[in-house]
Order: C-alpha cells, then structure tokens, then sequence
C-alpha cells in the first residue's frame, strides 16, 4: 500500500490525487496532498510512476502495513526505483540484446 | 447528502448535465478505442471511467503480450491452433480471424502514433507487447485529441433508458466534487472490465462487474460466466499477479521438499490445493543469468515486490499465493449477439473484459495477448457501431428515464452496508475450494446464501451519495457471483477453467455457451458453440 509522501521531496502538484484510479489521496489547502484512504490502496504502484518528483512509496505489501519511513527509504535509494525500472526517465531505459530477449520465448 | 432518492423510471437530474452521441462508461483499452473509434465516426463522444483514464484497469499497471500475428496463413493457422484444445474448442474460428486482423492493424496504428516499440536482431520492429504505463498513457492522449470528452474520477452508477426500454445514456456521481453526473446518450459502450472481487489482483480493484448488473437491469443477456476461475500467482500478501515468469519456477512446501505436480502452468490446481492448508513457495530456479537479464527487461514491476522485500528470486524461495481474478482472466461477460458487439439491448454494446471473450479464447484464460487483442478488437468495433448508431439517433427528442435497481432505488429496508456485503460475496468466491475446484454441493451452498443476500439487498433504501458507489460495487459483484455459480452449475462437466470434482471430465454433448442472465430470478439458456475440426481451422 501507499505509505510514504516525502514532504522534502513533494512539491504539493497534486498529480497523484488525479491519477490514483482508487481515490487514494486527498489535496491539503496550502500543502502537499495527504493519504486520506489508505485502505482503498490496490498496490498498482501508479502512483509511483506518475509522479514526476519521486515523492511516493507503495510497499509492496496489499494488506499490511510496514511503517516504513522516508528517512530509510532515501537510504535505501527507493524513491523513483519503479520508474527508472520502467524508464520512465529521461534516456529511457537500456534494452538488453534481440538474443537475450529470445530467451523468454523458449519456454 | 442523499442520492436523489426517486424510484427507478423517474426523470432524473443531476449537477452535471451532457448531451452527447455515444457514452463509453470505462476508460482502459477497451474504452479507449471505443472512444476513438466512435469519434472517427464523427460521434460527440463522452468517457466515463470510475478512476483515471490511462491508469485504471488491469493493463494500466501491467505489461500485456498482444495476439498480433502478421497475416501469413501458415503463422496465423498456428495462433489460432494453439489455444484450441485449452479453450475446449469453444472459440469461434470465424472471430478469431477477425480479431487477428483488427489487431494486426490497431498495433501498427499504434505504432504510427509513436509508441516505442522495439527493434528485434534483424531491426524488424517486434509488436506483440505492450507496456502498460506506456500504452495507456499514449490512449488518454489520442483519446483526448480525438476531441473525447473524459470525466475522470466518475463512476456510474446506472443506466438511463427510453421509453421503448433503448438505452438513453447514464448517470453518477463525480467522487472528488461530491456531486452526480448525467450524460444522455443515444448509444452506450459498455468497457466497464471483468470482476475480480476487490482481490487486489495488480490493478483490479476497479473491476467489480458495474458494467455487467447496469446492462441485466436493462435485460441484456451475459454468456460464459462458469468461466470466471482465473487465479493468478504473487507474492504472498502483495498485488503484483504476472504469472508467466513461474514457468521458470519450481514449487515446494515450506520444508524445501518439492511439491509433486505443482506447476505455474497446467499444476496451478494442486497450488490451489496445498494452499487450503499449507504454505507454497516458489523459486525461478530454472532461468539462467541471461534469461534473468531479459525478464527484468521485458517485467520490470515482476521485480518490484521482490526487490522490495530483498528477495532474490532466482536464488531464493519466497511464498506465493494466488489471487482471484475472476472474469478478468477469465471468459464470461456480457453476451455479444453481432459482428458490432452489440448486446440484446438497443444501442448498447459490450468491450473488452466485459464482454464475453469466448468468442476468441472459449473456455480457457484470455489473460494475456488474447484479452489485449479482444479490448482493442471490440472497442473498435463497438465505438464504430455506436457512433453510426448514436448519429443516427442524433435530434431526436428521447423520453429519459433511470434503470439502476438496487442499492440506489428506494425501499423500505435499511440501507446497505457495502463492506458487509462486499465480505459476504468474496467469502463466497475468494475460496479455492468453492470457485477454483467447484463442485455441484459447494455451488448450491453458495448460491443459497448469495441468493439470501440478493433478497436482502432489494429491499434496502437508497445509498447515500457517499456511499453509492461501493454500494452498487457491492450489488454488482453479488450479481455476478450468482450468474457465476448459477452458470457452473449448469455446466456439468469440466470444460477448460471451469473444473467440477464432481464432473471431472469433458462431456462434449455440452459443447455449447451458457447464457444467463436475470436479476430476481436467474435464468441460465444455451446457444450452440461453431465447433468446426481443428482440420478447418488451419484452412
């Protein structure tokens, strides 16, 4: 589910408010948006690749709640991981060669 | 504040009033070509999607494979062929070939619209993938350039009809503004998706069947709805459900002994069964380091869960479960009764998950590149015929009148609390045991308590603004579990994903489609299947 809005790294744009299909999120007047239905969260991580200042984290977890925190996340240098893994980055993302792709097709 | 608490057939009103020529209620594929088609027809087109059109759905957060077979005969003869026998022959070769070639085409229009496909060794461009994120945000673009009108954040919650019982358009609320919204419309697609329960299935939980209980309140027909089993393996306790890459995988119990007969594809039951009781867990021990490098590529959010949990899946074993999926990856849906995916309702048409895909897929998955290839298939097709329907239409002078029942039309009991009910259904579907490997003993179980609670349910009042949309998601999905299971009843025998322990076998005198529908009482009918010889099909 979504746990984390990073306030140093949130910049109050509201793009994750419009694209959560599951209504997750709820603007603030004057600040950045907060998670006002966690609960309704589907973990599709949209959020995540939406949000064009890596400010979100979605824990992998459909049902639980980690409690994790943005202070080990910077650590562990999640924030923005999903969408570089996508290439939604400028550069796009390196495709491994056509033979190592046919890999896939064999089984 | 109360929704507008008038009976059903009463004219309605609401904040946000539109005219328009056809309204596509969904906004993934399926109604995102629909919308664009229907504009090409020079339709006044409006989209409704329940979430954000571009993220909402099941293939928004995915990445899809797509049928997309260039039209040489020996390699389409071989698609088509391939998931006959798991289909248990009840696809239509007839459908299948023009699904094949409006593929062929959508695909490569794709590509003229700039979405990066990539090159394979000899620079032919290989086009039978998609990456989700990708793909529907290229869809919301074209869909707003065709000059669509799209109201996010807007589920339906029903209908509207004319007097003659044609539908007329439908009606809402707008989630973030706490108001309704109401479009007139001479014709309607339906894009609305499967349903799979609120499983949490990657993406899903905006899937629970409102497209399937708005058209029976009109009295259209659904086929197929006994196909509705698909479970799809994740993580345990996550969301991510891409199977494909399990067939890499070896399965073992939590001792580390290996699980006889489990497997991703053609095991996936025996997980089914050991999940009653024990843990599973799986390891992609069977991939190599170069296979590793190409499945990050091609599955990126495969890895996410994982990588976020610091598991190595290539070298450790991490348990799994598996989610319900439902009509998603399954095959019921609405019943199509013409080449325009129109349903028995005039000017109503059904697309992608919510139409029956057995057209293309029969009894067997269409998850994957057959449902890819359906959604951009039949959205076109009905968004065409809705725009010629709707233009048509155009000027005259409709009588306007709402069709939604229960949950938002007045009676005498308390109202429903969606939760519970949401609860009762997915105690009813969720279990491997009742849904997974059915039996008919199981099935009449189920069905008298879900019929319980249908009788319950009508007589409550009116949802409150607030809470009508779950509530009609609570309606919807009990509808649908019942078609399900009043369906899987019927079929006794097992026939592709539909298994019964009690009727383990094929029974080929019931190579037909089921029909059902009905919201009181349930009807369950039968249209003969094509069924021609694999002989045929490779002609």
């Amino acid at each position: 589910m979504i746990e984390v809005i990073s306030e140093d790294r949130c910049t109050g744009c509201n793009i994750c408010v419009n694209v959560c299909p599951t209504n997750v999120f709820a603007p603030a007047a004057g600040g950045i948006p907060v998670i006002a239905r966690q609960d309704d969260c589907q973990t599709c991580f949209m959020c995540e690749v939406y949000c064009p200042d890596d400010a979100l984290y979605v824990a992998p977890h459909a049902t639980e709640i980690t409690h994790v925190t943005a202070a080990e996340l910077e650590e562990r240098d999640l924030f923005g991981s999903y969408r570089r893994s996508i290439g939604w980055i400028r550069g796009g993302r390196p495709r491994p060669a056509p033979e190592i792709m046919q890999r896939l097709e064999h089984r | 504040m109360a929704f507008p608490p008038t009976a059903a057939s009463s004219v309605p009103t609401a904040s946000l009033e539109l005219d328009a020529d056809v309204l596509v209620i969904g906004g993934g594929p399926a109604g995102t070509w629909a919308a664009i088609a229907a504009a090409a027809r020079g339709a006044k087109v409006v989209l409704a999607d329940k979430g954000f059109c571009g993220s909402s759905g099941a293939t928004a957060p995915s990445g899809t494979g797509v049928w997309y077979v260039p039209p040489d005969p020996a390699r389409r003869a071989k698609a088509m062929n391939s998931r006959w026998d798991l289909g248990g022959r009840l696809a239509d070769p007839a459908w299948m070939r023009r699904v094949l070639d409006r593929t062929y085409d959508n695909v490569n229009r794709l590509a003229e619209w700039g979405y990066p496909f990539s090159d394979d060794a000899d620079g032919r461009s290989i086009r039978n993938g998609l990456d989700g994120p990708d793909y529907m945000r290229l869809m919301r673009k074209r869909t707003k350039a065709a000059g669509v009108k799209i109201l996010d954040h807007s589920p339906a919650l029903e209908l509207l009809r004319d007097d003659g019982g044609a539908v007329a358009g439908a009606a809402g609320v707008r989630r973030q503004k706490a108001d309704t919204w109401l479009v007139r419309a001479n014709a309607v697609v339906i894009a609305t998706g499967g349903c799979a329960f609120l499983s949490k299935a990657l993406g899903c939980n905006v899937l629970t069947g409102d497209g399937l209980l708005f058209a029976a309140e009109l009295g259209a027909e659904l086929s197929g709805m006994e196909f509705s089993t698909a479970y799809a393996m994740a993580l345990e306790g996550g969301s991510v459900t891409k199977t494909r890459f399990y067939d890499w995988a070896t399965f073992t119990f939590e001792d580390g002994s290996p699980i006889p007969g489990a497997a991703s594809k053609g095991g996936r039951s025996v997980i089914a069964r050991v999940l009653q009781s024990r843990r599973v867990f799986a390891q992609l021990d069977k991939a190599d380091a170069e296979t590793e490098q190409a499945m990050r590529y091609a599955q990126p959010n495969f890895f996410l869960p994982l990588d976020r949990v610091g598991i190595d899946p290539f070298r450790q074993r991490f348990p799994v479960t598996l989610l319900l999926e439902g009509t998603v990856r399954g095959t019921g849906g609405l019943r199509i009764v013409d080449s325009t995916c129109a349903t028995t309702v005039p000017g109503l048409y059904a697309a992608g998950d919510a139409a029956t895909r057995e057209l293309v897929c029969g009894a067997f998955t269409g998850g994957g590149s057959h449902n890819a290839a359906w959604a951009m298939s039949s959205g076109y097709w009905a968004g065409s015929a809705a725009g010629e329907h709707g233009r048509h239409l155009r000027g005259r002078n409709r009588t306007v009148l709402r069709a939604g029942g229960v949950g938002i039309a007045d009676g005498p009991g308390r109202a429903i609390d969606a939760a519970a009910l949401t609860r009762a259904v997915q105690d009813e579907v969720w279990p491997y045991d009742r849904n997974y490997l059915r039996s008919g003993e199981r099935l009449t179980d189920s069905l008298g308590r879900l019929d319980g609670l249908w009788r319950g349910a009508r007589m409550a009042q009116a949802a409150s603004l607030d809470e009508a949309q779950r509530t009609r998601e609570g309606v919807a999905m009990l509808a649908t579990s019942r078609w399900m299971y009043r369906s899987a009843l019927s079929r006794t025998e097992s026939r592709g994903m539909h298994k019964r322990e009690d009727f383990p076998e094929k029974d080929d005198s019931q190579l037909h489609y089921t029909t059902s529908g009905g919201l009181d009482e349930i009807w369950i009918g039968h249209e003969r299947a094509p069924s021609p010889e694999v002989e045929v099909l490779a002609a």
